[in-house]
């Protein structure tokens, strides 16, 4: 067993502890375009490549498309690549997340999760990788900045993994994460060179008839980004799928392995859960305002309420059973979504998590919560009221309202 | 699918081919052909430095330019570049 090691204490907000770990992660290419509330990643990453702290190929682009269209590029040589966006940038990276994804190019994005236009809106919400769901990318959300830290190193680990192989977005709440100064302790450089290691591939077979490592290189040509019609396209989807089915067993390891150096681990690494095992009422969200809910769950099981939190850490791929073993047992379920798809039924989360508990044999009563939109703010009380709405469903077992706007002026 | 093809599990990932594309045409879909006129033609080769395709061969052991219609798309940029004018988008059946 490896043991833990002596770590420093700084104070940093979510952006500058993102930008420390990709700084020991021994990262070659880093392309990328500022934009709020991401912004400070790549000036303060700019700022140790002009400072030669690291050796990193930074490339300045003209816009996020070409950002990722570089990083992807940098990626298939075989470098360790890492980006950062949010928002309208994430958007104007869709298409060519999707040829990421499906060029199986082990990408690290740190998104700092904002809104999106229209009206403009700077502020957190997860609106952003919401909506890049079907991209292709691992999703994993933080709870707060040393979080963030410690999942920008379990990053390279996961995606980099030759049976993943697929990129990955760390996703911090704009704002609240990512501008909010925090105590952040950070382990020694080697310690984190030594973690993630050198970059391992898939060996593939190329038109030569050899068996080689998959990345551009001169001397083992290979055709990259080819075209495949009816015939094929179907299958390479397919392969996808398992890189995420491996990828829910590599982000459980990474994050049990991690704990052995560092003394943290989140949850399971796919769930993270708190005074959940004999809970009657939960509240399942994604981000940060899952440390909220754990003071108000304290507060409630000083009054002997059985209620409980599930952070569903890594969204996707969707740890389905560890969702369903993790929920089957409640009687009222609350899911939290800081995104809307308007016309839909309820939120993304909420959606996903009734999918995965519909053929249990006794299911939840599930209510939807949207909140949050545009950075509005959630304070404790208010947070409170949802479990109180727990409490009349779980006492009647009847849903007078399955989806609420939460916070909103009606 | 015929049985020939391969599964999910047999492919390399990413789309890596397995096959050369030399033994894959990629021309036969073209609508216009590129018909050089032996007259006008003074060997120039700009055609071959033109044709993003590289379906223009130069046989120097021969003199000879070479079009090799099993991968030329037929996109008329020899034709268009061509300083004597001497070749010509024709559709197939204009060519007799």
């Amino acid at each position: 067993m490896k043991e833990q090691l002596k770590q420093e204490t700084s104070a940093l907000n979510g952006d500058e502890a993102v930008a420390f770990a990709t700084k020991q992660c021994d990262v070659d290419v880093v392309a990328a375009y500022p934009i709020t509330p991401q912004t400070i990643i790549v000036e303060k990453f700019s700022e140790y490549v002009a400072n030669g702290e690291v050796k990193t190929e930074y490339v300045c682009t003209e816009s996020e498309h070409s950002a990722m269209t570089a990083c992807l590029s940098a990626s298939l040589t075989g470098a360790r690549t890492f980006t950062a966006s949010a928002s309208a940038g994430l958007a104007l990276m869709h298409e060519m997340l999707f040829v990421t994804s499906g060029s199986r190019a082990p990408v690290v994005m740190a998104v700092a999760n904002r809104a999106l236009s229209s009206p403009l809106n700077i502020h957190g919400d997860q609106s952003d990788s919401m909506a890049e769901r079907d991209s292709g990318w691992i999703q994993i959300y933080v709870e707060n900045a040393q979080e963030a830290y410690d999942s920008i190193i379990q990053a390279f680990r996961i995606a980099e993994d030759v049976g993943v192989s697929l990129p990955i977005i760390v996703g911090l709440d704009g704002f609240t994460i990512s501008h909010t100064l925090e105590k952040v302790d950070t382990l020694p450089d080697d310690a984190v060179k030594q973690f993630v290691g050198e970059r391992q591939f898939p060996m593939v077979l190329t038109h030569e008839g050899k068996t080689v490592p998959f990345k551009l290189d001169p001397q083992n040509p290979m055709t990259m980004g080819p075209f495949a019609l009816q015939n094929y396209y179907f299958e390479f989807k397919r392969q996808q799928v398992e890189g995420m089915k491996n990828a829910l067993k590599k982000i459980q390891e990474v994050n049990f392995e991690y704990s052995k150096i560092s003394g943290r681990s989140y949850g399971n690494g796919l769930i993270d859960t708190y005074q959940l095992e004999d809970a009657e009422i939960a509240v399942v969200v994604v981000g940060s305002t899952a440390g909220t809910l754990k003071v108000i769950v304290d507060q409630l099981r000083s009054e002997g309420v059985k209620a409980g939190v599930l952070r569903l850490r890594t969204f996707r791929p969707l740890p389905v059973e560890e969702l369903q073993n993790a929920l089957r047992n409640v009687k009222a379920i609350a899911v939290m979504d800081k995104s809307i798809s308007p016309g839909g039924l309820g939120g993304a989360v909420f959606s996903e998590i009734r999918n995965a508990l519909y053929n249990e044999e006794v299911r939840p009563n599930i209510v939807s919560f949207i909140f949050g939109l545009g950075g509005r703010d959630t304070s404790p009380r208010d947070l409170r009221k949802i479990f109180d709405t727990l409490t009349r469903i779980a006492k009647t077992g009847h849903i007078e309202k399955e989806i609420h706007y939460f916070g909103l002026r009606e | 699918m015929s049985s020939k093809e391969k599964t999910w599990k047999e492919v390399s990932i990413a789309g890596i081919c397995s096959k050369s594309s030399v033994g894959f045409m990629t021309g036969d879909w073209k609508t216009y052909m590129p018909i050089r006129d032996l007259e006008k033609c003074t060997t120039c080769l700009t055609c071959v430095m033109f044709c993003p395709e590289g379906a223009i061969k130069w046989r120097p052991e021969m003199g000879k330019i070479e079009f090799d219609f099993g991968f030329c798309k037929g996109c008329g940029i020899c034709a268009n570049e061509c300083p004597t004018k001497a070749i010509t988008m024709k559709l197939p059946e204009e060519e007799e």
